[in-house]
C-alpha cells in the first residue's frame, strides 16, 4: 500500500514535471497563411492540361480520365482539327467534386493531364469550382519534359505520315505479303 | 451639517471595493478559460487560440459574443424553475464566497470573524447547483453526473473542512485576516504540509477539474450535468467552475502561502502572483494527468486522504497544546 502510494505520487509528479518541459519545446503546428507549407512535388492539388514541347495541347480528348474517374468529375467533347490532330472541344473538371485521387494522370496515355501541387483553390460559389479548359491550360509541358505524342505514336497527322514517328517502320503493304 | 459624513463614504467605498472585487472576479474566471486553452496549448506543442487579436486576446470577446447569441433551450421534460435557478447558483455561491478573501491588508470585502466556515457553507450549497442541474434535466447521463458530483463533493468536503483544522487550530481563529496575519514569519505550508496537500487535493475535487472531473467526463456521460444546458445557462456553469478554480487558488494562497506577506513587492503583486502560480498548477494537472475511475477517487478520498487529514490534525492539536506559547 505504501510503496504503491509512494510510487504512484512519484509517477504523477515526474509526468507534471516532463509536461511542464514541453514549455520550452518547439510547437509542431505550422501557422498556415503567414507560413509557407512544404509540400512534396508529388503533391496531389490542382489538375492542369499541360501542351508538348511545340506548344500545342498534349490532349487528345481520348476519354479515358473521364472513364478513369472514380466521381465523375471530368466530361469532354472531342473535336478533330484540320490536319487531323484530335483536340478536346471543351474540357471540364468539377472540382467540387474531384478527390484529387489521381487516377486521370495514370489514365492519360499523352501526359496532357497531371496534377500539382497546389491546394489553394477555395471559393465562396460553388459554380465557380468548375474549370473549363481555358482554365486548366498551362503553358507548359509539366513534369514530362519532352514528351510528345504525335511524333511517337503511329497516328497520321498533316505533315506526318504513317511511319514517320520515332522507332516505328514504315507500314507494311498487306497485299505484298501474299503467297 | 454636512450629509456627505466620514460615514458615508466609508461606506461608499467598501461597496465599490465590493463591486470591483465582484466584476474582477467574474472577468478572471472568464479570462481564464483563454488562459488556460492557451496554456494547454503550449504544454502540448501547439499555439491554441492565437487568431483574435494580438495573442489571440479578444477570442474572449468573440467567445461571448458568440455564446450569448446561441439558441437559450429549456427541455419540455425539464423541470423549468429548477433548470433555470441551478445555473444561477453554480455562479452565485462562488462568487459569494469571495467576500472572505483577504486581497491586500486595505483590500476585501468582508472581514467575517467566521470567514472560514462561511468558504464551507458556500461550497456546500454549490452542491446543490450540480444537483438540481442534473435532476432538473430529465436526462440520465445529467443525473449519473450529478449524482457522482454530489457524492464526490460531499466525501471531498469532509475532509476539506478537516485539512484546514489544523491552520485553524494554530491560528485560533477561522478569521481569514488572522490566519494571514499568522502566517508573517512562517507560511502555513512548511507546518502544515499534510493539510496543504489534502486541502490542495479537496479544492481540485471540490470544484470539479482534472483530475477529479468524473461528474462531467466527456467519454462516459456527455458532459455529465449540463448535457442539457445552452447558450448563456452553460456559460454560467462554465464560468462558476473557473471562478470556483480561482477562489480555490486564492484560499490556498491565504491559508498556505502567506497571503499577501512577501519581500520587496507590494502585497497585491504577492497575492496575484501567488494565486497566478496556483491557476497555472490547476491547469497543468488538466494538461498532464490522467483521469482515474469514479470508484478510486471515492476510494482514494476515504482510505488516504481522511486518514493523513485526521493525522495532521491530531499531531497538530497535540503539539498545539503541549507546547505553550
Amino acid at each position: 500500500m505504501f510503496k504503491l502510494l509512494t510510487e504512484g505520487t512519484w509517477s504523477l509528479i515526474r509526468t507534471m514535471g516532463i509536461v511542464l518541459g514541453h514549455s520550452f519545446a518547439k510547437r509542431e503546428t505550422v501557422n498556415y497563411p503567414e507560413q509557407e507549407v512544404y509540400l512534396p512535388p508529388r503533391f496531389r492539388g490542382r489538375i492542369v492540361l499541360t501542351r508538348d514541347p511545340d506548344g500545342e495541347e498534349r490532349c487528345v480528348a481520348c476519354n479515358l480520365c473521364a472513364v478513369a474517374c472514380p466521381v465523375d468529375c471530368i466530361s469532354l467533347q472531342k473535336g478533330e482539327q484540320d490536319d487531323g490532330r484530335w483536340y478536346p472541344e471543351f474540357f471540364r473538371i468539377n472540382f467540387s467534386r474531384c478527390i484529387f485521387c489521381g487516377m486521370c494522370e495514370e489514365a492519360c496515355p499523352t501526359s496532357a493531364i497531371q496534377l500539382t501541387p497546389d491546394f489553394e483553390m477555395g471559393e465562396y460559389k460553388r459554380q465557380e469550382l468548375v474549370y473549363e479548359k481555358e482554365d486548366l491550360l498551362i503553358n507548359g509541358p509539366g513534369k514530362d519534359h519532352d514528351y510528345h505524342f504525335y511524333k511517337v505514336a503511329g497516328m497520321a497527322i498533316g505533315g506526318k505520315d504513317k511511319g514517320k514517328a520515332q522507332n516505328e517502320k514504315e507500314p507494311i503493304d498487306v497485299k505484298t505479303l501474299l503467297p | 451639517m454636512s450629509w456627505f459624513t466620514p460615514q458615508l463614504t466609508a461606506n461608499l467605498w467598501a461597496m465599490t471595493q465590493a463591486l470591483i472585487i465582484l466584476l474582477g472576479a467574474v472577468l478572471l474566471g472568464a479570462v481564464m478559460t483563454i488562459v488556460e486553452r492557451r496554456l494547454l496549448g503550449l504544454w502540448q506543442d501547439r499555439y491554441g487560440p492565437n487568431r483574435v487579436g494580438p495573442f489571440g486576446l479578444l477570442q474572449l470577446i468573440a467567445d461571448m459574443i458568440k455564446i450569448f447569441f446561441k439558441e437559450d433551450w429549456i427541455p419540455p421534460f425539464s423541470d423549468r424553475v429548477l433548470f433555470v435557478l441551478a445555473p444561477g447558483i453554480a455562479m452565485a455561491s462562488l462568487l459569494l464566497a469571495f467576500i472572505i478573501i483577504p486581497i491586500t491588508p486595505g483590500w476585501g470585502v468582508a472581514d467575517l470573524h467566521i470567514g472560514l466556515l462561511f468558504f464551507f457553507a458556500m461550497a456546500g450549497i454549490n452542491v446543490y447547483a450540480v444537483l438540481f442541474g442534473g435532476w432538473a434535466s430529465g436526462n440520465k447521463y445529467a443525473l449519473i453526473g450529478a449524482m457522482r458530483a454530489s457524492a464526490q463533493t460531499l466525501s471531498y468536503e469532509v475532509f476539506i473542512g478537516l485539512a484546514v483544522m489544523g491552520v485553524v487550530a494554530m491560528t485560533g481563529s477561522f478569521n481569514m485576516r488572522d490566519i494571514v496575519a499568522a502566517q508573517e514569519d512562517v507560511w502555513f505550508v512548511i507546518p502544515q504540509f499534510l493539510g496543504f496537500l489534502t486541502f490542495l487535493i479537496a479544492g481540485i475535487a471540490v470544484t470539479h477539474r482534472h483530475p477529479f472531473d468524473q461528474p462531467e467526463a466527456e467519454q462516459e456521460l456527455a458532459d455529465g450535468y449540463h448535457v442539457e444546458y445552452s447558450s448563456m445557462k452553460f456559460g454560467m456553469y462554465f464560468i462558476g467552475e473557473y471562478v470556483g478554480m480561482l477562489l480555490v487558488s486564492a484560499l490556498i494562497v491565504t491559508l498556505f502561502f502567506g497571503g499577501w506577506h512577501g519581500p520587496w513587492l507590494p502585497p497585491i503583486v504577492w497575492f496575484a502572483l501567488k494565486t497566478g502560480a496556483f491557476l497555472m498548477f490547476f491547469v497543468l494537472l488538466r494538461a498532464s494527468l490522467p483521469r482515474p475511475r469514479y470508484d478510486r477517487v471515492m476510494s482514494f478520498g476515504w482510505k488516504v486522504c481522511l486518514p493523513l487529514t485526521l493525522i495532521n490534525l491530531l499531531v497538530t492539536g497535540a503539539v498545539v497544546l503541549l507546547v505553550p506559547g
